[in-house]
This record gives structure tokens, C-alpha cells and sequence, in this order.
């Protein structure tokens, strides 16, 4: 295998080319870094190379690091995986900090030029080692992506990315490319000064660039270089670093260990010269890379998201891609899901009762495309193409063609029984039939079906176009082609699926209603308000469990609590919470909608404070529980639910748990979902607390068998339901 | 044990901590020099009279750096054979110096110190020195740091003072500061600022707004409410600590804080020997001395505990104590000790405080001793005990008794 090439053309530029085999990106593993410190090395040596140019044979330059290097890293030093991957990463400093010196002498005399010529996207190191050459010119295609995505996975640039960028522009500018991940396309990154030339051939400016015999010693290697912006203890830098840990451990609620690694990284380094600055920037890359939470992250948001999107329990059937799909029903659900469709290419037909509702679901994607012309991001052109997609109509017949039909008609079986049977009389045979319901049974509901084998559950989360999951259901009689079909429609809508068998609430619905349940029987129990909200956004919640009811309405709540009382009769065990949830449904605090909820709202709609009307009604204990009791309460009963799902089999994949949860309802990422964050604390300690909450707050938290027996043989999650152990 | 008593105690007055300020002319080192030979002119201290000079100061970088407490006693009188000790536990230095004299002496470590520190913060300004728990993302993370101010609101926020509380507090600090000054209460103790020709530069306390009024008080904005609530957003690091809090509320503004200025202050402490040696008369006994850690995100609240300390360890109580300076670092400072305590504001700081009359950092725990002194002499009582709040969340506390 041969990731990179090395050619010297006539001018007198050495030309060292990325192109791995076999992989319409190029990512960087051990061995390539050995070629390309190879190819380094002779192009230095030899005396007729005037300089360098590193660029890729594919559109693309790099997407990052193949992440089976830190696993070999870790492996590298036996028992002692820090020293490992310690070693490992300064061996990466050495090559590329030999691009950034490019042969000049302790004097900064002799040496050659080193430029980068990106035609595409570079991300991660794809971004890291341009970063150390002396100049980095990219193409001028505006599809590109440019940036240092690793905090979005639980880790940050550690191949000199994260001290480079901070000597190249200062802390405070380096900010949102590190702490937030932020990419750019070209212009925008020169702009930002992340590179330094768009070109339209960019190994020919690069040459160019090379031939004119240019100074080229980075500003840190020279004397009296300063930090731009100021190092810490200068006066204009002080206020920086004093304001970077507030503002990060406010916004990560100090449950991320990536940011926090990666501030302290920046800080010690800007305080000594840039070798050692790389070797302090190198600790705290290994000690990231440890820690069991960036571990998880990693799996949960790369590994296996990427899996799963690339169809990793995906039925043995033919192409499913869909041409033309059926949305009936032009609610919210229903615009959204026309909306992501057609920005898919996919031909859409969107039907309602009455023309002006489907007229209005199709508006939906008209002032989507307007918002993104006004920032920018999409064409009059684009808005005209994606409208010219979508058929607005009230006849059925409309439907003819299509291969897929995605119902979201309003939560009634009887209505969407008479739908269904509606549909069939006009679709072909090979069309497939996918409810979008978030409560109804499939296999229920494909009741009403002809050909029950074609019914299938497409679930997606509110607000479609934001939300990167979709939860895929299969009813009793669901085939496999189904499956396939739903599996081949969310990959080309861009979004992640997980595929769950047909039980109350699904997977993701299951989840979350216990914890908001959770936290309104803490209301009940005078559990102050405050506490409960603010424990959980500090345990990596995006919203607080009252924020969520007031978000998504307490007559939902309510409506969900009626049917699932009537349908589970004395075996109901929510009774306490209902009490909460009528009380403010009398009392019309219906949430945002009605701007009363457990919070207040002004007038516009802005969310005050906690609502003192609530207080009064659920006095406050005098006595209140510790945070560590309200997180584990409110985190237990997502992960028991989590884990009985999978006991049930509703969950076949404990990738799909994991992932889903961090997708669908926002399940503290940094844990890697329900499972991860279970073999984080281990099955005997999740056990003990299980027994500890049950016996405090009741049988909804005792301990699902599997987890017993788990805790007992000493078996972790992802030991025992892991990809491995399902090959095997 | 032997006894250590304070044979005198003086300080310059304070200067407004700006450009415009009358010490702003004045050096770290000079004004230093000059109180230290005030100390030596009114005690006769001649020859290797004292065993040290402890030094307190905040900020040591630039003319404050390099041991500015050797350097001030060699620009002084003093004999060169005394050597200078330069210390910073930050607002309660001065205090730290005069305890760790006094402890000294109980010890046997020398027969006589002068304690007490410099504080010019108009030409020296805070936090220029750096600080690794503000800056150093592995601790400032770690320990939820804040700055002082919002640290303060915490306080208010937590223990229920509103905005009205505590603008109360700094208008009678104003009017008790106006009236003491009045009263001349302070004339023992205020030592005038000369230049090199011996004219007077300052002569009294420049800060104090006698007229200050809820009114004049109520057009003040919250000084810590955007850096709070809007950049960086330290109020929702305060939050992370203090979860069952919902919001932070913001009641502290310039005036009702204490006052940046410039001054320095002394207490000499000996032994009893060393009275009779220079035929000086001890004024007061130093009881006990204190000090502790806290909490370092409310920070401010080690008045509470170190006080707590200092009566335990010296098996007395809160109600053997006839009168009180507490730093007046903030209003909400004050009130959460008063409230604590259930003590009576006529017993607290009862000549005014730092909302008045400012509160130079390295020097402010040498003066409010001093005050206590002065006050329980003028008032004919007994015990006094003076404590002050100190950032990264410490305490100090020193029991004085009036002979």
C-alpha cells in the first residue's frame, strides 16, 4: 500500500501526493506518516529540490486521522497505553514540526520552503500538517470544508493543531475553530487566517509561491515573537484566559474532559517556547485520549454513528434509493419531512385535506431556502429547484410513482387506517408504506395495511430539519426490503437511523418520558425546582426536564398519560406524576405555548424564571436531596429504561441505544450514550444504586435482571452486546 | 507564653487610587519609608531596635516587587541590620503581618516587630501581579473561580440581602466615616504624607462622598451583572457550584464596594521587656490570631468561620466581644457577618469602613487594628476583634484587649 508519492518535476519542486488506495478520502495512519516522513526526508536532502508542495490526487485533501492509530498507539507500549500514545504523539510533533523547520539550521539559515495545497476539504490532521507548512493554499471550491472538527467527538487537535493555531492567531481568535470545531470553506478560512491563499489551481500558486524564493521561517521560530492577542499573564491576554474558563465551563457545565484538556493545553503552552509548548500540548492530548468519557465519545459519535448512517444492520436486499415519496399530512411533521426530502433531490408529493394546508406545508420549504439566501447559504436557483420538487395537492391519485409513502396525519388510528387503505388503492405494488407516529403500535397500525410485509415505522424527531435522528421501527410482519428501503431513505435524507422492534413509545420516547416524569414527581415532593433543573443540564442534559415539558406542552403530557393509563389500567404506575401534570393542565400552564409552564414567560414569549405559582402549589422541602441523588435519580431513569428496552428486545443493537440516545433526546453526549455511560460506572455499582434508588423512591427504579446478572459475572455493555461479541 | 502587645499604631491617610489621587505623585517605596520613620521617630527606636519589619503588599511586581519590605527599611531610618519581610495573603496582609509579629513574640522569635503594609493601587494596579487561580484553566475550572464581585452578589444571593441592604450599609459607613473624621477621632493615628521638602502632600482621607444618599446610590448600575450574566458569563460557573440557586443577584456597584486607593499603615509589637527597654507604655494585649480556608467561589464569606475559630481557640465568646471591624471588601461582606453573628451594627465598624474611606489592599488589616485600637481607647472598652474576608476564599481574625 502506498498512501503517499513523492516527484520532483523539472522546475525543481518536489511534489509529495496523498492518495490513499482504495478510500475516496484520504485519512492518515501510521504507516502513511512513515511514507510521508520518508518522502520528507529525501526531498530535504536532496540539494536540487527547491521546495515542497504536500498535496492529495483526490478532491479532497484529508478527513482527518484514521482513528485505529491511537488504538495501535495505545497498544504500542504493552501495559502502559499512556506512554504509548505519548510517545506516538510526539513521534507525529517530530515529523511535522521537520515540514515546519523544512532543513533550516539552528539559525533559521538554508532549508526549503514547504507549502500545502489543499484541493478540498481538510479537516483534523487534514488541516494539522498544512498547518506546520510554511504557507497553505487551497482551491477556491466553495463545497470545501476546513477546520479542526475533534472537540465535536471528545477530543481536540493534537498534532500541533491546537498550539499552531493559537501562535498563528492568538487564543481569543482561535477560539470557536477549537472550542467549538468550527469549519469553513475556503474564503471564509483565509479570511479567518486559518490558510493563507484561495487559488484556483493551488499547486500551481503553490509552486509559484515555492519559485519565488520566499522567507519563510514560521513567526514563532523567530526571536521576539509574540502571541497574538497577548500570552496569560500580559494584560490583554489575562482577561482572555480569565474569560475562556468561565465561558467553557459554563457552556460544557464541566462535564466535557476535551475542553477542559484543551484550555489548559493552550495556557501551559503559550507560556513556554513552541517545542515544548508541542510536548505540554502532547500530555494533555494522552490524557484525553484516556479518559473513559472522550473513549466514549468517540465510539458513540464517529465510530458507530458512521456505521450506522453506512448501514451497519442493514438487511442483505437490491438499492432502495427512493425517487418519489408521499408525505401526507402537511403539519409541521410532515413539512419537515417534505422539506428534508426535496433538499435531498427527492421528488415529493405532499398531500392534505384542503389545498391551502398542503400550500402551506410547501411554504415551509419556500422560507427555509429564503432564510438560507439571506445567510448566505443557498441560491435563488437552489430555492426554484428544491420547489420545483414538491407537488402541493389534496388528490391522491397524486401519489401514483411513488416508492415510498411516509404518513403523518394526525395521532388517530382510525384516521390513519382510513388513510392507509386510501393510499394502497393508488400506489404501485412495490411501495413502501411508513407511518411517522411517536405512539401508536406499528404492528397496530400495519393492521389496516394489505400488505403488512411493506409497513414500516419512519419515526423522525421535531423540528425534522434540525433533528439527526430517526428512529426506524419494525411492526410483527415487517420484511426485510422495508427495512432496507427506510435504511436507504434516511442515508440519502442525511440523517442517522436506528432500526427498533414495535413496543410502547418506541425506543427514544421510552426514554425520555421517565425522566420527565422524574422530574415532575420531584416537583411533587418538594424537591426545589431549581435543583432539579440545574442538575440536570450539569450532568450534560441540553434541557432540564421542566424546560422539556414546558418545551414540548403539558397536553401532550397529558394526552400520553390518559392513553397509556387506559391502556395499562391498575399496572399504571405514574399516578403521582399525573397528579402534577392535571393540576397544570387545569390550570392552563400549558407551557411556552401558553407562556405559563413550571417557568414564566414575558409577554413575547421569553423565558423568565421558575414559576413561583408552581412553588406554591409543591412547597419546597426544608431538607433538600444532594445533586449527586437528583442526577442519578433523573439519569437512571433513562438508562434503566434503556436497558430493559434491550432486554426486550426492542433495542437489537446497543450501538443504536447509544447513539440514538445522544441524537434523539440529547442523552448527556459526553457519557456516549445510555450503555457506555453504564460500563463507564460499572454493572455492581449500577446495580447497588438501582437498589439504593428502589428502595428510596420506588419500584421503577429495581434492577433489570440483565444488569443483575451483568453486575454479578462482571460483564460490561459493550463486552457482551458490543460489535465484536455479535461477529463472534 | 509570653504576652505581645501593640505599643502603637499608625497609618497614612488614604489617597484616591487614580491618576488624579493625591498619593498618586507618592512611591510604594517612599510612602513605606515614611511610615516606617514615623514608627521609629514616635517609639525612639534607634539601633537594631526590632527584630523585623513584615511587610504586607498584594500586588508585588514592579516597585512593589524585589522584597519591597527590605527595600523600604533600607530607604528608611531604620537600622540596616533589620531585615524586611515582604508578604501577600491579599486583603488580609497587613493583618497577617501584625499576627505573625505578635506570634513571634509569644514564641520568643525577637522581642519587638513593626507589621503592617503598602498598598498603592493607582500605580500599581491589582491583579497585574497575575494569578494562577483566575488564569490556569486546571484550576479555575476545578475550583468554579469567579471574580470577588460576583462573588459578593453569591453572598447577597445566598444569604438574602437585597440591593436596598446593602446601599443602607455603605450610605451610614459614609455618614460614620464623615463623623469620625469630624470628631477627630482618627488624629492619633494619621500620620501626614511630605514630600522630600517636608511639605504636606495628604493630610486626610481623600475618598469619602459624605453626602451619599439612597438616592445618589440607587442611580448606580450592578457592577458585575454583564460580566455575569453576558461575557464571559461567570454567573453560570457561580450556578454550577451552587445548583439549588436559580440566578445570581446583582447588588454590588462601586458604592456600596470598597474604595480603590493608596495608603499604608504600621502597628509596632514587642514584648514587655521591650516596652521597658524604651520606656514605652503597651496600649493593648494581642489575644489571639487567626486564619483559615473557604470556599473559594463565594470566596468572601472566612469572616464567618475564622471568626468561629479564633473564639474557639481562645475559649470565648461571641458576646466577650465589645466591638467589631469587619473589612468592609463589600456591603454583603459586613451584613452576612452581622447576620451570623446576630450583632448589633452599632458594634460593627462604628468610624466608618472601606466603602468610605477605601481599602488599600497590603495595608487595610494593619489599619482596621489600629481603628479598633483607637476606638475601644476613646470609648473606655475592653475587647475588640477585627477580621477581614480574603480572596481565593480565606479568613483572618485578630482579638486585641485594651490595657
Amino acid at each position: 500500500m502506498t498512501d503517499f508519492t513523492l516527484r520532483k518535476d523539472a522546475d525543481g519542486v518536489a511534489i509529495i501526493e496523498w492518495d490513499v488506495p482504495e478510500k475516496s478520502m484520504n485519512v492518515l495512519s501510521l504507516d502513511g506518516l512513515a511514507e510521508l516522513d520518508g518522502h520528507l526526508d529525501a526531498a530535504l536532502a536532496d540539494d536540487a529540490v527547491k521546495g515542497i508542495v504536500i498535496t492529495s490526487a483526490k478532491p479532497d485533501f484529508a478527513g482527518g486521522m484514521d482513528l485505529n492509530v491511537i488504538a495501535k498507539m495505545k497498544e504500542s507500549a504493552g501495559d502502559d497505553p499512556a506512554r504509548g500514545l505519548f510517545d506516538g504523539i510526539m513521534q507525529m510533533h517530530a515529523i511535522l514540526r521537520k515540514i515546519e523547520r523544512g532543513g533550516m539550521d539552528d539559525k533559521n539559515k538554508g532549508g526549503k520552503p514547504v507549502a500545502a495545497a489543499l484541493p478540498g476539504t481538510a479537516l483534523g490532521i487534514g488541516l494539522e500538517i498544512p498547518l506546520a507548512c510554511h504557507r497553505v493554499f487551497a482551491a477556491d471550491n466553495p463545497k470545501a470544508k476546513i477546520g479542526l472538527p475533534e472537540i465535536m467527538v471528545g477530543i481536540f487537535p493534537g498534532a500541533g493543531g491546537t498550539t499552531r493555531l493559537v501562535r498563528k492567531m492568538g487564543a481569543m481568535a482561535a477560539s470557536p475553530f477549537l472550542l467549538e470545531g468550527k469549519l469553513s470553506d475556503p474564503k471564509k478560512a483565509k479570511m479567518a487566517g486559518l490558510i493563507d491563499e484561495v487559488a484556483d489551481d493551488p499547486v500551481a500558486a503553490a509552486k509559484e509561491w515555492i519559485l519565488s524564493e520566499p522567507k519563510f521561517v514560521k513567526p514563532w521560530d523567530e526571536k521576539g515573537y509574540k502571541i497574538p492577542g497577548g500570552a496569560p499573564y500580559h494584560p490583554a491576554g489575562f482577561m482572555t484566559f480569565v474569560g475562556a474558563s468561565a465561558m467553557v465551563n459554563g457552556k460544557t457545565k464541566g462535564v466535557y474532559p476535551a475542553a477542559k484538556a484543551l484550555l489548559s493545553a493552550v495556557y501551559e503552552g503559550a507560556l513556554v517556547p513552541f517545542d515544548t509548548a508541542l510536548k505540554v500540548e502532547a500530555r494533555w492530548f494522552t490524557n484525553v485520549l484516556m479518559n473513559p468519557s472522550s473513549a466514549a465519545m468517540i465510539r458513540s459519535l464517529f465510530i458507530n454513528k458512521e456505521a450506522l448512517e453506512k448501514g451497519a444492520n442493514r438487511p442483505e436486499a437490491p438499492d432502495q434509493k427512493v425517487k418519489k415519496v408521499g408525505v401526507l399530512g402537511a403539519g409541521m411533521m410532515g413539512a419537515g419531512i417534505t422539506l428534508v426530502s426535496a433538499l435531498a433531490g427527492i421528488e415529493v408529493v405532499l398531500i392534505d385535506q384542503k389545498q391551502e394546508a398542503a400550500d402551506k406545508g410547501k411554504a415551509y420549504t419556500a422560507d427555509y431556502m429564503d432564510k438560507g439566501i439571506k445567510r448566505k447559504k443557498a441560491t435563488e436557483e437552489k430555492k426554484a429547484a428544491t420547489l420545483s420538487l414538491i407537488t402541493a395537492t389534496t388528490e391522491y391519485a397524486a401519489l401514483e410513482g411513488c416508492d415510498l409513502i411516509i404518513e403523518a396525519v394526525f395521532e388517530d388510528p382510525k384516521i390513519k387506517a382510513e388513510v392507509t387503505v386510501k393510499v394502497e388503492a393508488v400506489i404501485g405494488d412495490d411501495c413502501i408504506f411508513a407511518s411517522n407516529t411517536s405512539t401508536l403500535p406499528i404492528t397496530q397500525l400495519a393492521k389496516a395495511s394489505s400488505r403488512p410485509e411493506q409497513f414500516i415505522g419512519i419515526h423522525f424527531f421535531s423540528p425534522v430539519e434540525k433533528m439527526m435522528l430517526v428512529e426506524i421501527i419494525k411492526g410483527k410482519q415487517t420484511g426485510d426490503r422495508a427495512v432496507a428501503k427506510a435504511l436507504d431513505y434516511v442515508r440519502q435524507i442525511r440523517k442517522t437511523p436506528i432500526v427498533v422492534n414495535d413496543a410502547r413509545f418506541f425506543y427514544a420516547n421510552r426514554c425520555i418520558i421517565p425522566y420527565i416524569n422524574e422530574g415532575m414527581r420531584m416537583v411533587k415532593e418538594g424537591v426545589s425546582p431549581v435543583l432539579i433543573e440545574n442538575a440536570a443540564k450539569m450532568v450534560g442534559m441540553p434541557l432540564g426536564p421542566l424546560q422539556l415539558v414546558d418545551e414540548t406542552s403539558i397536553d401532550l403530557g397529558a394526552k400520553i398519560a390518559r392513553a397509556t393509563r387506559a391502556a395499562m389500567g391498575d399496572a399504571y404506575p405514574d399516578g403521582e406524576v399525573d397528579e402534577v401534570i392535571f393540576w397544570m393542565e387545569a390550570e392552563g400552564r400549558l407551557g411556552r405555548k401558553t407562556k405559563a409552564g413550571f417557568y414564566d414567560y414575558d409577554a413575547t414569549g421569553k423565558r423568565q424564571g421558575l414559576s413561583e405559582t408552581v412553588k406554591a402549589q409543591y412547597p419546597q422541602a426544608v431538607d433538600q436531596p444532594d445533586l449527586t441523588e437528583v442526577q442519578h435519580r433523573l439519569l437512571f431513569a433513562q438508562v434503566l429504561e434503556a436497558v430493559r428496552a434491550l432486554e426486550e428486545g426492542v433495542l437489537e443493537d446497543i450501538r443504536e441505544g447509544d447513539v440514538g440516545a445522544i441524537l434523539g433526546w440529547g442523552f448527556a453526549p459526553w457519557s456516549g450514550g445510555p450503555f457506555s455511560w453504564l460500563d463507564m460506572i460499572g454493572a455492581p455499582y449500577a446495580a447497588e444504586r438501582c437498589d439504593q434508588l428502589a428502595e428510596a423512591h420506588g419500584a421503577r427504579f429495581a434492577c433489570p435482571d440483565l444488569l443483575r446478572e451483568m453486575a454479578a459475572k462482571g460483564q460490561s455493555f459493550y463486552k457482551r452486546f458490543g460489535p465484536a461479541a455479535r461477529a463472534a | 507564653m509570653t504576652d505581645a502587645y501593640i505599643y502603637d499604631a499608625l497609618r497614612s491617610p488614604r489617597g484616591k487610587g487614580r491618576k488624579d489621587g493625591s498619593l498618586h505623585e507618592v512611591t510604594s517605596l517612599r510612602l513605606s519609608a515614611q511610615i516606617l520613620n514615623a514608627v521609629k521617630d514616635r517609639n525612639g527606636l534607634d539601633g537594631h531596635a526590632v527584630e523585623d519589619v513584615i511587610w504586607g503588599n498584594v500586588t508585588q511586581v514592579g516597585e512593589q516587587g524585589g522584597c519591597l519590605a527590605r527595600s523600604a527599611v533600607l530607604a528608611s531610618d531604620l537600622d540596616e541590620r533589620i531585615p524586611g519581610l515582604s508578604i501577600n495573603r491579599f486583603c488580609a496582609s497587613g493583618m497577617e503581618a501584625v499576627n505573625l509579629a505578635a506570634n513571634q513574640v509569644r514564641g520568643g522569635a525577637g522581642r519587638a516587630y513593626i507589621a503592617g503594609g503598602v498598598e498603592m493601587m493607582g500605580r500599581v494596579a491589582m491583579g497585574s501581579d497575575g494569578a494562577a487561580i483566575a488564569v490556569d484553566p486546571s484550576l479555575a475550572m476545578e475550583s468554579y473561580f469567579v471574580p470577588q464581585g460576583i462573588s459578593a452578589d453569591i453572598i447577597a444571593t445566598e444569604y438574602g440581602f437585597s440591593r436596598d441592604d446593602a446601599d443602607a450599609l455603605a450610605v451610614e459607613s459614609q455618614k460614620r466615616a464623615a463623623a469620625a473624621w469630624q470628631d477627630k477621632r482618627f488624629d492619633k493615628s494619621v500620620v501626614a504624607v511630605r514630600d522630600v521638602n517636608g511639605l504636606p502632600i495628604l493630610e486626610a482621607d481623600e475618598y469619602m462622598r459624605p453626602g451619599t444618599d439612597m438616592q445618589s446610590l440607587g442611580g448606580l448600575k450592578p457592577a458585575f451583572k454583564d460580566m455575569g450574566e453576558t461575557m464571559p458569563g461567570f454567573d453560570a460557573v457561580a450556578l454550577m457550584k451552587y445548583p439549588h440557586l436559580e440566578r445570581i443577584n446583582h447588588i454590588h456597584h462601586a458604592g456600596n464596594s470598597s474604595g480603590i486607593v493608596d495608603g499604608a499603615a504600621a502597628v509596632l509589637i514587642g514584648n514587655k521587656e521591650f516596652g521597658e527597654a524604651h520606656g514605652l507604655k503597651p496600649r493593648a494585649r494581642i489575644r489571639a490570631t487567626a486564619k483559615i480556608g473557604t470556599d473559594p467561589t463565594i470566596m468572601l464569606t472566612g469572616p464567618v468561620p475564622v471568626t468561629e475559630k479564633i473564639l474557639a481557640d481562645s475559649g470565648m465568646s461571641i458576646s466577650d466581644i465589645d466591638l467589631f471591624e469587619v473589612n468592609e471588601a463589600f456591603a454583603s461582606v459586613v451584613l452576612r457577618f452581622m447576620q451570623a453573628f446576630d450583632v448589633d451594627h452599632d458594634k460593627v465598624n462604628v468610624n466608618g469602613g472601606a466603602i468610605a474611606m477605601g481599602h488599600p489592599l497590603g495595608a487595610t488589616g494593619a489599619i482596621i487594628i489600629g481603628t479598633l485600637l483607637d476606638e475601644l481607647e476613646r470609648s473606655g472598652k475592653g475587647v475588640g476583634l477585627a477580621t477581614l474576608c480574603i480572596a481565593s476564599g480565606m479568613g483572618a481574625a485578630t482579638i486585641i484587649e485594651r490595657l
